[in-house]
């Protein structure tokens, strides 16, 4: 990135020590350790099976891992789970797509706006004052990422309707909604042609660039993120086999082998 | 979608509520004179689409698959019975109030479940609320004021030292009761309430990850069901029944709720009221077909046979061609007439109809 960067990448944010997780015999991760700088693009790759959903799994707390810990802002976490990341500031998507099937696209960024939802159902029920004024905060909000994402035409299609591509965008809008430092996306760009990629890119780098939100994110198109990250880390059977930005992980010898094979 | 006039209504809402509250306070009252129609369909109608909108809020909101709907009437009767003979100081509207938290105390207790079983497995479970309850009445003599006949009667209905006898006045208690808790739950089912109970429903994992607290938001619908259901309950025995006895509230009217909240629509608000009507209406139809067009050549045992064959067989058509009922079907067919005549002005016609909603 030649360019001047609103947002400077400062400490690290997110720390992942020794992490080992595996699913009774099958070890899916081992003693895998990396960090991730403040206002970092940082791309996790590896080949299938790698381990790398099991990583964001980890970190977001829906996997528990045998050993290791999480660090988030330098703040060791002990009883990880997906609300408590959540409070923290860390946000996420899903490989498989999880959203909410029933609830139009505006819904479903609004659920995203829970957390700065204070008011508890009673105060819903009358609709007291506040809650209409942070009703409007949290539409606006939501709006205003419908309008980002460039998603205004479908905001009240129900989001089980809408295409896969689509569905992914919506879905960064969720995460969005948070207003999160922390967004990690599962394979955000997966089953997307050319195009939607294209689009998917601009908005990671967009947000990256204009809110500063730290992004880590898994991708199988090398080409793209060759493009987009600042720093990779390269996953092959549960073990971080290489570290750095672009150009060393492309000529780190472990990473050609682990992705065009070796003779052995 | 159109923008919100008042709080979160649009004006097409305001038209609606506008339209449903002529019909029932005015047009009703000066039209329907008869009592029948008051003792035996308004009334239970009213009670069993607030008793809907309960199993609603758990079921079709937040995806939780309960059963015990009757057993939460069930307490808020009893319990209202009780705080009238034990704590007359409360009054009719304090009691209500007060038996509907009661019954909300065992839907948290009931509730319980959902946060480690799911689905068919839940519905089991739920089950508990319902005979636990009734045998819990049954058992302990307190609850019934020791009295051995088996069938209480009611208290009669004060308000404000103003006695509800007639069928008219118990309509327009339950009337306004129903349109109360009606727009209250139509309130949280459109704010951020509504949309942490259609996230758990629709995909939990990623309603969690976004920061919706499963175990709160659970219990929360548990509670909150299980008060709708303990004030309808409360209502169906004393403007309806004028009795108390626990095998009004067995396991059949919890399936009758079940049914209604499914015919009706899950989901939807409207569709308790839709699916209640439709329940208790149907009968009442096939009995007059039975008596005017057969003249009683048919038995009424086969008539309530039919009936239950008819039931079934809604059920499993809708289950196939339209999961979300009959208030998914309504919606489709305005549409469809918008589609087929463009420059018809629809909304007039809609709303001279009127939905309650």
């Amino acid at each position: 990135m030649a360019q001047e960067r609103k947002f400077k990448i400062g400490k690290p944010i997110l720390e992942v020590k020794n992490i080992s997780l595996s699913f009774g015999g099958v070890k899916a991760i081992t003693d895998t350790s990396f960090d991730v700088l403040e206002h970092e693009v940082r791309a996790i790759i590896g080949p299938n099976g790698a381990g790398k959903s099991s990583m964001l799994n980890c970190i977001n707390g829906i996997y528990k891992p045998q050993q290791g810990t999480v660090s988030f802002r330098g703040q060791q976490i002990p009883n990880i789970t997906p609300n408590i990341m959540a409070q923290m500031g860390l946000s996420r998507t899903f490989q498989n797509l999880a959203l909410f099937k029933r609830m139009s696209v505006l819904d479903n960024i609004l659920v995203g706006r829970k957390l700065h939802t204070k008011t508890n159902f009673l105060e819903v029920a009358f609709q007291l004052p506040k809650v209409k004024k942070e009703e409007k905060i949290n539409r606006d909000r939501s709006e205003e990422i419908i309008s980002f994402l460039e998603i205004e035409d479908i905001k009240d299609t129900p989001v089980g309707k809408l295409p896969y591509g689509l569905q992914k965008k919506v879905e960064l809008g969720r995460a969005l909604a948070t207003d999160s430092s922390v967004i990690l996306l599962d394979e955000p760009m997966a089953g997307m042609n050319v195009e939607e990629k294209r689009d998917m890119c601009r908005f990671i780098l967009k947000v990256n660039d204009e809110l500063g939100t730290t992004m880590v994110l898994i991708e199988h198109d090398m080409g793209v993120v060759m493009d987009i990250s600042d720093r990779v880390v390269v996953l092959d059977y549960g073990k971080v086999i290489g570290d750095g930005t672009p150009d060393e992980v492309r000529s780190n010898q472990k990473v050609i082998d682990a992705y065009l094979g070796v003779e052995h | 979608m159109m923008k919100p006039v008042f709080m979160t209504y649009t004006k097409k809402d305001l038209i609606n509520l506008a339209v449903c509250m002529v019909l029932s306070v005015l047009v009703i009252p000066s039209f329907i004179t008869t009592e029948y129609w008051y003792t035996s369909i308004l009334i239970p109608w009213l009670c069993l689409a607030l008793a809907t909108i309960g199993q609603q809020i758990v079921m079709g909101y937040t995806g939780q698959l309960a059963l015990g709907a009757a057993g939460f009437m069930a307490a808020g009767a009893f319990a209202m019975f009780n705080l009238i003979l034990r704590v007359p100081d409360l009054g009719f509207v304090g009691s209500l109030i007060v038996s509907g938290l009661i019954a909300a105390a065992f839907g948290i207790l009931f509730g319980l479940p959902s946060l480690k079983v799911r689905g068919i497995y839940l519905m089991v479970a739920t089950l508990a609320s319902q005979f636990f309850i009734i045998w819990m009445i049954d058992k302990f003599g307190w609850f019934k004021n020791y009295d051995s006949s088996g069938i209480i009667t009611a208290q009669d209905i004060v308000i404000l030292g103003k006695p509800f006898t007639t069928p008219l006045a118990m309509y327009f208690v339950c009337l306004a009761v129903t349109t109360v808790l009606t727009l209250l739950a139509m309130n949280m089912a459109r704010g951020s309430t509504g949309r942490n109970w259609m996230a758990v429903r629709d995909m939990d994992i990623a309603a969690e990850s976004m920061g919706v607290s499963l175990l709160r938001t659970k219990v929360q619908a548990f509670a909150i069901s299980a008060f709708y259901c303990g004030v309808a309950g409360a209502l169906f025995a004393f403007c309806y029944l004028k009795s108390l006895e626990p095998v009004a509230f067995d396991i059949k009217l919890s399936f009758k709720i079940l049914f209604m909240c499914i015919l009706g629509g899950l989901g939807t608000i409207n569709g308790a009221f839709i699916g209640a009507a439709f329940i208790l209406l149907f009968p009442v139809l096939l009995n007059a077909i039975g008596n005017n067009v057969f003249h009683g050549a048919i038995d009424a045992t086969i008539i309530s046979s039919i009936e239950q064959v008819i039931f079934g067989g809604l059920m499993i058509i809708f289950m196939i061609y339209e999961p979300l009922g009959m208030a998914k079907l309504w919606e489709n067919i305005k549409q469809k007439w918008k589609t087929k005549f463009p420059t018809m002005n629809i909304k007039n016609l809609t709303s001279s109809i009127g939905k309650k909603s």
